[in-house]
Order: C-alpha cells, then sequence, then structure tokens
C-alpha cells in the first residue's frame, strides 16, 4: 500500500504544481520564457488524445527497432557469454575487445551504420544491439562464472557430462544475472532507439521529437515524452515479470 | 582382516601436492567392502584431498590408487559417489529432482528416475516432501536429500565429506543415529571424512588418524561398535571412550 501510495502522491503533487505554475505562467516568467514554450500537464493530456493515431504509429516504428535491437543483443549476447564460459581461449581472446568497444561512444559510430544501411530499420536495430550487447554479455558471463566449483565436483561424481552440467547447474545459476543484465538493457534499448533516429530518420518517436522541436511543438513533444517513457516502463516491467515467473528460488 | 579378501579401494604410496604445497606423503590405505572407514585429522591436513583424488576428481603425483579396479581418474568417477561438506541441493529443483540428479545424467527418463528415488523418500523420513524446494526443508532433511542423491547413484563407494558439519549438534547426533540406521538396513562402502572424533568411531568399522600436512596415517583403530542402534550407549561405553582418547591422543600428536 505504502510503496504505490507515496510514490502516486508525490507524482500527483510534481504534477499539480506543474499544473498550477504553468496555467498562470509562473514558470515561464521565471525562465523568462514565452508562456506556449511551457504547456500544462492538461494541454499534453489532450495533445496526446488528439494525436494519438500519429503517436501509435511512431510509436510502433520505434518499439519494433527496441524489441529487434533487444533480441538480437540477447541472442548475441547469450550465445557468446556460453562460448566464453566454455572455451578460456575464446574468454582471453573476446573479453578485452568487448569491453574496449565501449569506450568507442556510439554517437561517433551511429552516422558510419546510417551511411552504411541507409534511413530504414537496420542502422537503429543495429545501434540498440550495439549498446544492450555489453550489460547482456558481461552479467551473464559473470552469472555462469560464479558457480559454486564444489556443486561442479557434485555434478562430476553423479556422472555428469560437461553439457549437462551446463543445463543442469551453471545456467540457472546465471539465470538472475542475465536477467540484471536484460533490466539494464531494457533501460539502455529506448535510448538506442531515439538516437539512431535523431541520426537520420522518417519515423518513429525520436523522429517526431526532432520535428516538433524544430516546430516549437512543445506540447506534443511532451506527449512524445510521456509515451517512450510508458514503452521504456512497460519492458522494463516486462522484463522483471519474466524474471520473477523463471526464477522462483530466490 | 584376511588377505585375500577383494577390497574396493586399495591405495599405495600415495602422495600429491598443489605445486610446491604437499599434502599427501606416502599413504596406504585399503577399504574393504561393505565396511565403513573414517578419516580424522587436524583442519586443512588434507583429507578431502584424499576423498577427492579416490573419488576421480584430482589425479596423485605419484602412487597408485583403486576403486573397484578402476585406476584412472575417469574410472574412479564412475564408481565413487561424492558427497561434499556442504548439501549443495540446486535450489531451482524440487527435493525429488535433486534426488534423482544422478540418475538423469546418466539418461533416465524424468519419470522412472522420479518413481526410482521415489520410493526411497519415505524411508529417508521424507515423505510428502518431494515437491518441496530444499530452502524449505530443515537442515537435517537436505542432508537427507543430499545423502539420497548419492546413494541413488548406485556407486559401488559413497564417499562423504563432513557429511554434518553444517548441522547443529542435535540435529547431528540425530542424523548419525539416522546414517548407522541406513546402513545397517543397506550395507555400502563408505569412505567418511570428518574432524568429529566420536563421530567417526560411532559411524566407521575402522578409524584412520591423519597427521597435520603432508598428510600421512598415524594410528589405525577398530570402532568397539560400529553403528549400534543405541548411539547414547554406544559412545559412553567405556571401551569406546578408551579408543576415544586414544584416536585424540593420536590426533594431538599428529598434529604437532
Amino acid at each position: 500500500m505504502k510503496r504505490w501510495l507515496l510514490p502516486a502522491l508525490l507524482v500527483a503533487l510534481l504534477v499539480g504544481a506543474w499544473q498550477i505554475g504553468s496555467s498562470t505562467g509562473a514558470i515561464a516568467d521565471a525562465l523568462s520564457l514565452e508562456p506556449f514554450l511551457i504547456p500544462s500537464p492538461a494541454e499534453i493530456a489532450s495533445s496526446l488524445w488528439e494525436n494519438r493515431s500519429l503517436l501509435a504509429e511512431n510509436a510502433w516504428v520505434t518499439l519494433r527497432e527496441m524489441l529487434l535491437g533487444l533480441g538480437c543483443a540477447l541472442i548475441a549476447g547469450l550465445g557468446l557469454a556460453a562460448l566464453m564460459h566454455r572455451s578460456e581461449t575464446i574468454r582471453y581472446a573476446t573479453y578485452p575487445l568487448i569491453v574496449a568497444s565501449q569506450a568507442i561512444p556510439i554517437v561517433v559510430i551511429a552516422p558510419i551504420l546510417v551511411v552504411w544501411f541507409g534511413y530504414g530499420i537496420l542502422p537503429k536495430v543495429a545501434i540498440v544491439a550495439l549498446i544492450c550487447f555489453f550489460p547482456i554479455t558481461v552479467n551473464a558471463l559473470a552469472g555462469l562464472r560464479s558457480t559454486d566449483p564444489s556443486a561442479i565436483k557434485m555434478m562430476r561424481s553423479l556422472d555428469a557430462s560437461g553439457w549437462q552440467i551446463f543445463r543442469r547447474v551453471e545456467t540457472p545459476n546465471a539465470l538472475p544475472n542475465a536477467f540484471t543484465g536484460a533490466k539494464i538493457a531494457a533501460v539502455l534499448a529506448p535510448i538506442g532507439a531515439v538516437f539512431g533516429e535523431w541520426v537520420g530518420s522518417s519515423a518513429g518517436l525520436g523522429h517526431l521529437i526532432l520535428q516538433d522541436s524544430a516546430k516549437l511543438e512543445v506540447a506534443r513533444e511532451f506527449a512524445t515524452v510521456v509515451v517512450l517513457s510508458a514503452i521504456a516502463l512497460a519492458l522494463i516491467g516486462l522484463v522483471a515479470l519474466a524474471e520473477r515467473r523463471v526464477v522462483t528460488w530466490r | 582382516m584376511r588377505q585375500d579378501t577383494k577390497m574396493t579401494v586399495s591405495i599405495r604410496a600415495l602422495e600429491h601436492a598443489y605445486g610446491e604445497l604437499r599434502t599427501l606423503d606416502s599413504l596406504d590405505l585399503e577399504v574393504a567392502p561393505h565396511s565403513v572407514i573414517g578419516l580424522v585429522g587436524p583442519s586443512g591436513c588434507g583429507k578431502s584431498t584424499l576423498l577427492e583424488l579416490i573419488c576421480g576428481l584430482l589425479e596423485p603425483s605419484a602412487g597408485t590408487l583403486d576403486v573397484e579396479g578402476g585406476r584412472t581418474a575417469a574410472e574412479r568417477l564412475g564408481r565413487c559417489a561424492y558427497m561434499p561438506q556442504r548439501d549443495l541441493l540446486l535450489p531451482w529443483y524440487s527435493a525429488l529432482d535433486n534426488a534423482t540428479l544422478g540418475l538423469r545424467n546418466r539418461g533416465l527418463a524424468k519419470a522412472a528416475a522420479r518413481a526410482q528415488a521415489g520410493e526411497l523418500f519415505g524411508r529417508f523420513g521424507l515423505a510428502g516432501f518431494e515437491r518441496t524446494p530444499p530452502a524449505e526443508l530443515s537442515g537435517g532433511m537436505r542432508q537427507r536429500v543430499a545423502f539420497l542423491r548419492t546413494l541413488v547413484s548406485g556407486k559401488p563407494l559413497l564417499a562423504l565429506d563432513e557429511p554434518f558439519a553444517s548441522l547443529d549438534a542435535i540435529t547431528r547426533a540425530e542424523m548419525q543415529e539416522w546414517l548407522a540406521g541406513a546402513l545397517r538396513t543397506d550395507p555400502r562402502t563408505v569412505v567418511l571424512v570428518t574432524h568429529d572424533v566420536e563421530e567417526a568411531l560411532y559411524l566407521s568399522d575402522r578409524v584412520a588418524v591423519l597427521s597435520a600436512r603432508p598428510a600421512r596415517i598415524v594410528a589405525e583403530l577398530q570402532a568397539p561398535a560400529p553403528r549400534a542402534a543405541d548411539r547414547d550407549a554406544a559412545v559412553t561405553d567405556p571401551a569406546f571412550v578408551a579408543v576415544r582418547e586414544a584416536a585424540m591422543r593420536a590426533l594431538r600428536e599428529g598434529s604437532r
């Protein structure tokens, strides 16, 4: 009760203050801005309703980029983590590269991806996959490697093959960590998708924000932010829900 | 013990070292079929290393190990069931599925493995707890599931590494009585590592006292009443107390 009520009350309080501050022009005055640049929550809500089909269309574009990118990152990240765990050679060879790849800012790679793959969905999926891949791989690998060596001895003594140990001990042991990685990735995916759209696109929520910004359509910009936040929260919630269903022993 | 008896375990001039650290020093040991040998020694003396060597989880630096005719690590691994210090029940499986791990690893179908291990649940005082996750079992029950898992694997040799070390005193005494009973009805060849002299003398036929590292056997003692039905009477019997004191003396001298 307290866990839901208190944050809800705080949000209501903030939105209420914003409503009063923007409708009386107090916020605009304080920031020396034109009042139409500070839309009230009521104006944002009505913009949200009026533009619902436009927002839904663009939200679907961005959501698809996020889900496809996240899916690619999950497959590649979990696969590579498993390979790195099974083979010391692969681990030693790839680990420094994977860490170093994170040192290259995605900001400089994104324009190159657009040059290569054009303005379609592909560069966005690639950007989302690139930034989501790292937390998934690193966390899953840490989970696999945290397996109790005594449990592996016990399994070997019970005639387990390497594959059986991987399936029955190491993989379940790595699941909580893997979900942590997936949650971080779910937070990063919307950022990646919007950024990919900013570099070059013809649709999507990021594209919409960029256009509205140029046209000073501030109320619709805020409405887009609301939709994007809702998608991001839903994505994290979905991963958390999946974790609760799968990792029942914690 | 007659010389012509085929030994389940025979160890000759066994040596082992972790790099520069010598853990075992020319150790000889024999275990007769369906007998229990207790290994006691000071902490860190290499008892667990010896157990892992017997089980084929480690290779010796020198000497020979023979378990039921198996000499290579892989052969020994196939003949020994190792029960580690902690119960190591996998939290993502139910009590029953933990008990079936050995059968499942050998390719038995889930239903058949569950049926086979499930039959023993009643005998182990675990009836009704088949589907319970390990986290909801008491310490003694967890240890019984772990023992069941070891037993069901059907290996000729059971290697128990301080099986009751993590239990409180009362539960430990209960579990010792319970294990004694289980071995009376279903005799097995057991190597039991423990730091508890009383536990070793109560559960074993014979107790080998190991010295501090590098470990060698400083004394071998016959237990006066192995696995007696009345534990309390057995461990307070003057003969038992005398052997226990002799073992303690050997342990103290070996620790120096």
